[in-house]
């Protein structure tokens, strides 16, 4: 997994609630079967008129925000499928950390898996930097892992909490399932126990 | 101490719980499709790892597939090379695949139940967030992403934080022509689109016992739209004797065990929650969607809401981005809603007794000009099942199309999609802007209030519907 430690970079705000995946990446492009390349599709239907032109109004596409890495946006962002088509494509565009005032738990799960981090904030402070990100030219953060805090270099300064053990993945890019293979032997004493208290029925695919 | 039927799920699933990681849940059934499962087989290949338990992995092909003639070639190279990459992954690590010529074939949601591999008491994940339907079994089921589907693969577990807990107590009956599609859209109104945001919702109460098994997975099935990590009730004489007799159910002796095992996941008297919510089921009304989030709805006797009435200035622009992008005005009565397509299908609306009552409805009608109207069946065993029974007659001879199993038009990956600007009323679970198509317009109802919209061109309430 990539790691995410402390990032720093230009803020682009969507300031709209429950965003949800469908509207990250829409279902058309659900259908490649690699894990990369979906940065293109991102928010498809809002950065692109149906002729295909770019939409000037959608403010990933004004040209300050280009190279923006940090996404603020509503509440509830990423709500609806479990596709995680949603923070590939979020990644490959170039995001490193998404801020909003609430996440939907998929959705924030996948984006840990993938080095992308969703830092959850207050309405106010969400608002403060929706509004900074647009009225201050190449508005910056740094959203900082090791210390649980955003800041700018003006004055703002917010700490943030996020489970202890997913951010500790996250600072050494861990691979989850060879954590989880060191317990084979917890795993296969699991199942062992399930056996010997309800016989051969705990196969799932099996018949009488 | 009294525990309530999650903890017992969840507490008879532990592998190992240290005091400085997430507990390691043991996964006992895990259903795989198409679209989120190709970049997780690659994972364990390029990682150099096996499936561990391909007798608890069961696939079927449903996202993508096309439901229009099945002889015939797929037409669409990307997705018909998605459904060959299943097809190639299952053969390689040796799972049961239910494949698109199949009889068992048909959405996830609907297969595992009436095969019988939803049982109470087990722990079921997938990569797709409508999961949550197995609960109505009395399972612990949820929506995962890639990474954990390759996962799970590779462990048979996941690493996860215990949820918090949510009871919604639903009192009174469900009044005629009110469905459990009405009581979960009127929740997720109630308590909004992230109500439930980190929490499992146990539905219980007179309303819910009162439900078929079909009710009680339409309700599960929209806890996820509510945000919830996933919804349940307990099992009881409704679910075992749905269960009874079908493929992967035991039988015999060994039947009357597992129904005693069951009989033991259920929430103990004075067992506490995070939270409760109670409702009276007995006043609630058929209820209609009218913007781009299941939240956004009333009852079919209501009106489209003012955005300058909403509680915050968020909201109100919401609001006022939802009716523009759903053409709607202000105060407009939902009854005057004219409707261009109607969709009954999904893994919310399509088994069979979402079928019947909508061919209840349409029998002796003739769908509205101008309305085009389809019904896909969940499952080839559903669509089987209706053709015994002639319910595709009676929707052939009102006009409707009949279609094989498939999600369809619920998310609109294959060729059903909607056309730009036009509405339609949906059985579906999610109204969001363009998920049936880039600029189409879905209202979410009930099958009783599709059909009825298909007949009169427009919402109708169904509770004075004159059946022939």
């Amino acid at each position: 997994m990539t790691p995410f430690r402390t990032h720093t970079g230009i803020v682009a705000p969507l300031d709209r609630a429950n965003v949800d995946t469908d509207q990250i990446i829409p279902k058309q492009f659900l259908k490649r079967i690699e894990r990369t390349g979906f940065g293109e599709f991102l928010f498809y239907d809002w950065r692109f008129l149906p002729g295909g032109q770019r939409d000037s109004s959608f403010v990933l596409n004004e040209a300050r925000f280009c190279e923006a890495s940090i996404l603020v946006a509503g509440k509830n962002f990423g709500c609806g499928s479990s596709r995680e088509h949603a923070p590939w494509a979020l990644a490959d565009f170039g995001f490193r950390a998404i801020i909003a005032p609430s996440f939907a738990d998929i959705f924030a799960n996948n984006s840990m898996k993938n080095g992308l981090l969703p830092v959850t904030l207050g309405e106010k402070e969400v608002a403060a930097l929706i509004e900074n990100a647009r009225s201050i030219a190449n508005y910056e953060l740094t959203v900082d892992l090791e210390r649980c805090t955003v800041t700018d270099v003006r004055d703002f300064s917010e700490s943030f909490a996020i489970d202890d053990f997913q951010r500790h993945c996250l600072l050494e890019g861990l691979d989850d399932i060879g954590l989880t293979q060191l317990y084979e032997a917890d795993i296969a004493a699991f199942e062992q126990r399930r056996l010997d208290l309800s016989g051969d029925s705990s196969r799932v695919l099996h018949t009488a | 101490m009294p525990s309530t039927l999650f903890e017992k799920l969840w507490d008879a699933h532990v592998v190992r719980d240290p005091e400085d990681q997430p507990t390691l849940l043991y996964i006992d059934l895990h259903l795989v499709h198409e679209v989120t499962s190709p970049q997780a087989f690659e994972g364990l290949r390029v990682g150099g790892r096996g499936v561990r338990r391909p007798d608890l992995t069961v696939a079927t092909a449903d996202h993508n597939v096309p439901t229009t003639d099945r002889s015939l070639p797929i037409a669409d190279p990307i997705g018909a090379k998605q459904i060959d990459t299943l097809r190639r992954n299952c053969l390689d690590f040796g799972i049961q695949l239910f494949d698109i010529h199949s009889a068992e074939q048909g959405i996830v949601h609907v297969i595992g139940p009436e095969l019988g591999l939803t049982q109470p008491g087990r722990t079921i994940v997938c990569g797709d967030s409508h999961t949550s339907t197995h609960g109505a079994f009395g399972t612990l089921a949820f929506g995962i992403g890639t990474s954990e589907v390759e996962h799970v693969l590779a462990t048979q577990c996941l690493p996860q934080n215990k949820p918090r807990t949510m009871l919604i107590d639903v009192r009174g009956a469900l009044p005629e022509g009110v469905s459990a599609k009405d009581l979960a859209l009127s929740i997720i109104g109630q308590i909004g689109t992230d109500g439930a945001t980190g929490h499992v919702i146990e539905y219980a109460g007179e309303a819910v016992r009162g439900l078929s098994m079909e009710g009680r997975m339409t309700l599960c099935n929209m806890s996820i739209e509510a945000g919830a990590r996933a919804g349940m009730i307990a099992p009881d004489e409704t679910t075992f004797a749905y269960l009874q007799g079908r493929r992967f159910v035991p039988q015999g002796a060994e039947w009357t065990k597992a129904v005693a095992n069951w009989k033991t996941f259920c929430t103990d008297d004075g067992a506490a929650f995070d939270r409760t919510i109670g409702l009276n089921a007995s006043m609630l009304e058929p209820h209609v969607t009218w913007g781009t989030s299941p939240g956004m709805v009333v009852p079919v006797t209501g009106w489209v809401p003012d955005p300058a009435a909403a509680d915050s200035e968020a909201d109100r622009r919401a609001s006022e981005r939802a009716l523009e992008y759903m053409a709607l005005t202000p105060r407009t009565r939902i009854q005057d809603i004219q409707i261009d397509r109607v969709f009954i299908g999904s893994c919310t609306n399509a088994r069979i007794e979402d079928l019947r009552a909508a061919a209840r409805i349409v029998k002796g009608y003739r769908t509205s000009n101008g309305v085009s109207a389809m019904v896909v069946p969940g499952s080839q065993a559903v669509k089987r099942a209706a053709e015994t029974e002639g319910l595709d007659q009676i929707f052939r001879e009102s006009g409707f199309e009949w279609r094989e199993a498939g999600c369809s038009m619920c998310l609109g990956m294959n060729a059903d999609t909607l056309q730009p600007g036009e509405r339609c009323a949906s059985t579906s679970n999610r109204n969001f802007e363009g998920r049936q198509g880039r600029g189409g317009r879905t209202h979410l109802v009930s099958p009783m209030m599709a059909a009825a919209a298909a007949i009169t061109g427009h919402f109708t309430d169904v509770r004075d519907w004159k059946f022939k």
